[in-house]
């Protein structure tokens, strides 16, 4: 009876450290798709979209600038600043384009990585407000 | 399937669709629309219109030899192709083909800076390489040159080259066409081509003499359609020491004369970077005696409010690269060489900064000219600093929050390198605004050249040109394009050509190139009939149309 009751509890044990594992798994999973998205935000949207200031005094960079003068302070004008930026958002903007940003092609970011500028953006606006 | 490429039958798209899977994967080969909506010119006039210029299908190859595959199947079915680098050039066309229906070539994947020589300032890149890629691969090395980027650094170094881009810092480098210095290219027939001493087996010297031996054919592949180029080799700028500007004024309007004579012979002897030639003449604009005066050509008068306001006629910024020594006594003869000529112009020093800039210099705010004198310089550019920070221009913007630039087009004149031949263009340029919509009032006398390549000027007709939001209805639209053809008809009738022109606009532009009855855009026909039989790569580019598409020669919204 104790031995039943012994490996009913290893059993557990067993389980919940897989559990663990694989919250831990993907946990490691979610970082590297987010690093992966600061790489892709940095080189393919921050030009427009970063924090920077712009040339010659100017406060703000063109995307950034643009989003302040649509949204007057309703929304943040950073993307790392929003929470409402849904990843099919996101890549409707990316692919189809929106006033004056053009669209991009997947051979210069891929749907995959979209998602992963969807999930740096998310962590960016969760841990930065 | 939206559309067929012109004169292919559904059958046999769909044989050379197999045939590009098999070349670069089906995962890249690009037939649904709505991946397809990125290849078209987000900025057409033509935008939704069943005359679109759109391509059929995209393919992307990532090598030589895929490039290789796909031209050869290409010219199985005589599908059109249209290739692409970074599918940029905005305001010239963008990814869009010239003949709606071409199948894209998307160069992109084939993004590898393959050889940076900081020891001979060279390089040799794919066509993928974007300004910005090539400026972290220098900055990530640490390496000492710098690169001549253009104003939005999302394109890319080769097809900016070949579509005859421009830059801002020295004359060797800011003409990005000449930079070049040698590729490698796939012919209509599939085959590989390298020029200059490429061509030679085992050179170890390709990017140093661009040339080899015999006649060099690169100059072909630039705004032509002769060859799909897969390498380009460039010269770039080894890092200066240091970087000065300063500021020279002259007061009256005749005085421009003596100022473009003095500036261009700095230029020509390599002195200094891109020269930035401005008005300060346009804070008066909104006086009603002195715009009157301007809309007149009245010289007398607009040098009389001029002296009155206490401002100078013409400015030009002067930018020198060298050591801090060197760029001060090419700073101070400047000022000896203009005040030989206008005694009373006045030479205000400007930046002295050591070289590479910081984020922050480039950022400032700060200039150093005392008011009514501003600086117009772009420190980012004259430093080969890609951003993106001019694509404010088409967007929203305070001034603007409601409406962006839907039809964004550059369009610029070449006109002659000298103070007279800019006054006169003036004239010229305000004419052809009245002639085109009459009654609408245009200032062009004080409009000033862009020297962005050092050899000529290039003047902007900014009435209809890149900067104008204009009516964004379709029927808007339509009427833009029509004022434009009308526009650079009368560009020609007048002595101007322009550089450079998005495909609905390439056979209008080649159109004004016509001495001896188009004898040149005959001999380019004849090349292009003979090493491209089939017609297959990129017909109507640079307005030059194979055999058979001829008769489509400005076909497109007559």
């Amino acid at each position: 009876m104790k031995t039943a009751i012994l490996f009913k509890k290893l059993l557990g044990a067993m389980f919940a450290v897989a559990l663990l594992a694989g919250a831990q798994a993907a946990a490691a999973q979610d970082a590297a798709t987010v690093a992966s998205g600061k790489v892709l935000f940095t080189r393919l949207c921050a030009a427009c979209h970063g924090a920077d200031r712009s040339d010659q005094g100017r406060a703000m960079l063109p995307g950034t600038d643009a989003l302040r003068i649509k949204y007057k302070g309703q929304l943040p004008a950073l993307l790392e600043q929003r929470t409402d930026l849904t990843p099919d958002v996101i890549r409707t903007f990316v692919r189809r384009g929106t006033w004056s940003m053009p669209p991009f092609r997947k051979t210069e970011i891929s749907d995959a990585g979209i998602d992963a500028v969807s999930a740096y953006i998310a962590d960016a606006a969760r841990t930065k407000r | 399937m939206a559309i067929l490429p012109p004169g292919v039958s559904a059958a046999n798209f769909a044989k050379a669709l197999k045939e590009f899977e098999a070349a670069v994967g089906k995962e890249w080969v690009i037939t649904d629309p709505d991946e397809i909506h990125p290849y078209r010119d987000y900025f057409s006039i033509l935008k939704d219109q069943d005359d679109e210029l759109v391509p059929s299908a995209a393919v992307c190859p990532d090598s030589v030899e895929q490039v290789q595959a796909v031209v050869r199947a290409a010219n199985k079915y005589k599908v059109p192709l249209y290739a692409i680098s970074t599918g940029k050039n905005f305001a010239y066309g963008g990814p869009a083909p010239n003949l709606r229906g071409s199948v894209t070539v998307d160069l992109k994947r084939m993004n590898r800076v393959l050889e940076v020589d900081e020891k001979r300032n060279t390089a040799l890149v794919e066509p993928g390489v974007s300004y910005m890629d090539m400026y972290r691969h220098i900055q990530e090395r640490g390496l000492k040159v710098m690169i001549d980027t253009a104003d939005v650094g999302w394109g890319g170094l080769m097809g900016n080259a070949l579509d005859r881009g421009i830059g801002y810092t020295l004359g060797p480098y800011r003409d990005h066409s000449n930079a070049c210095t040698g590729m490698e290219v796939v012919l209509p027939n599939g085959e590989l081509m390298r020029t200059g001493m490429g061509a030679m087996p085992g050179s170890t010297s390709w990017q140093d003499y661009k040339y080899g031996f015999g006649p060099d054919p690169s100059g072909l592949f630039a705004q032509g359609n002769y060859g799909i180029v897969v390498k380009m080799g460039f010269r770039l700028m080894p890092m200066p020491e240091h970087w000065r500007t300063g500021l020279i004024t002259v007061p009256r309007r005749r005085d421009f004369i003596a100022l473009v004579d003095m500036v261009n012979y700095l230029t020509d002897l390599f002195v200094i970077g891109e020269p930035i030639y401005s008005s300060p003449l346009n804070g008066l604009l909104g006086d009603a005696a002195f715009r009157r005066a301007a809309l007149d050509f009245n010289e007398a008068e607009m040098d009389r409010i001029a002296a009155a306001n206490g401002r100078h006629s013409w400015q030009v910024e002067l930018q020198f690269y060298g050591s801090e020594r060197t760029t001060l006594a090419n700073w101070e003869w400047a000022t000896e060489l203009i005040l030989r000529t206008v005694p009373d112009a006045h030479c205000f020093a400007g930046d002295s900064l050591r070289m590479p800039v910081t984020t922050a210099q480039i950022e400032a705010a700060e200039r150093p000219y005392p008011a009514p004198y501003s600086s117009v310089m772009r420190r980012n550019v004259m430093h080969g600093v890609p951003k993106l920070y001019m694509w404010r221009s088409p967007g929203r913007t305070d001034d603007s929050p409601e409406t962006w630039n839907e039809t964004h087009i550059g369009l610029f004149s070449v006109v002659g390198r000298s103070g007279e031949a800019v006054l006169k263009a003036q004239k010229d340029f305000q004419d052809i605004v009245k002639r085109t919509r009459p009654g609408a009032e245009f200032v062009a006398s004080l409009t000033t050249p862009l020297q962005w390549n050092p050899n000529t000027f290039f003047l902007g007709n900014s009435f209809f040109g890149t900067a104008t939001r204009n009516d964004n209805s379709p029927e808007g639209k339509i009427r833009q394009l029509k004022e434009l053809r009308e526009v650079l008809k009368l560009n020609a009738e007048a002595g101007y050509g322009d550089y450079r022109a998005p495909p609905l606009l390439q056979d209008d532009v080649a159109d004004q190139y016509s001495f001896n009855n188009h004898a040149l855009r005959r001999f380019n026909e004849t090349v292009k009939d003979a090493i491209d039989p089939n017609g297959i790569l990129s017909p109507g580019r640079g307005g030059i149309w194979p055999k058979a598409h001829r008769s489509r020669r400005g076909a497109v919204r007559k």
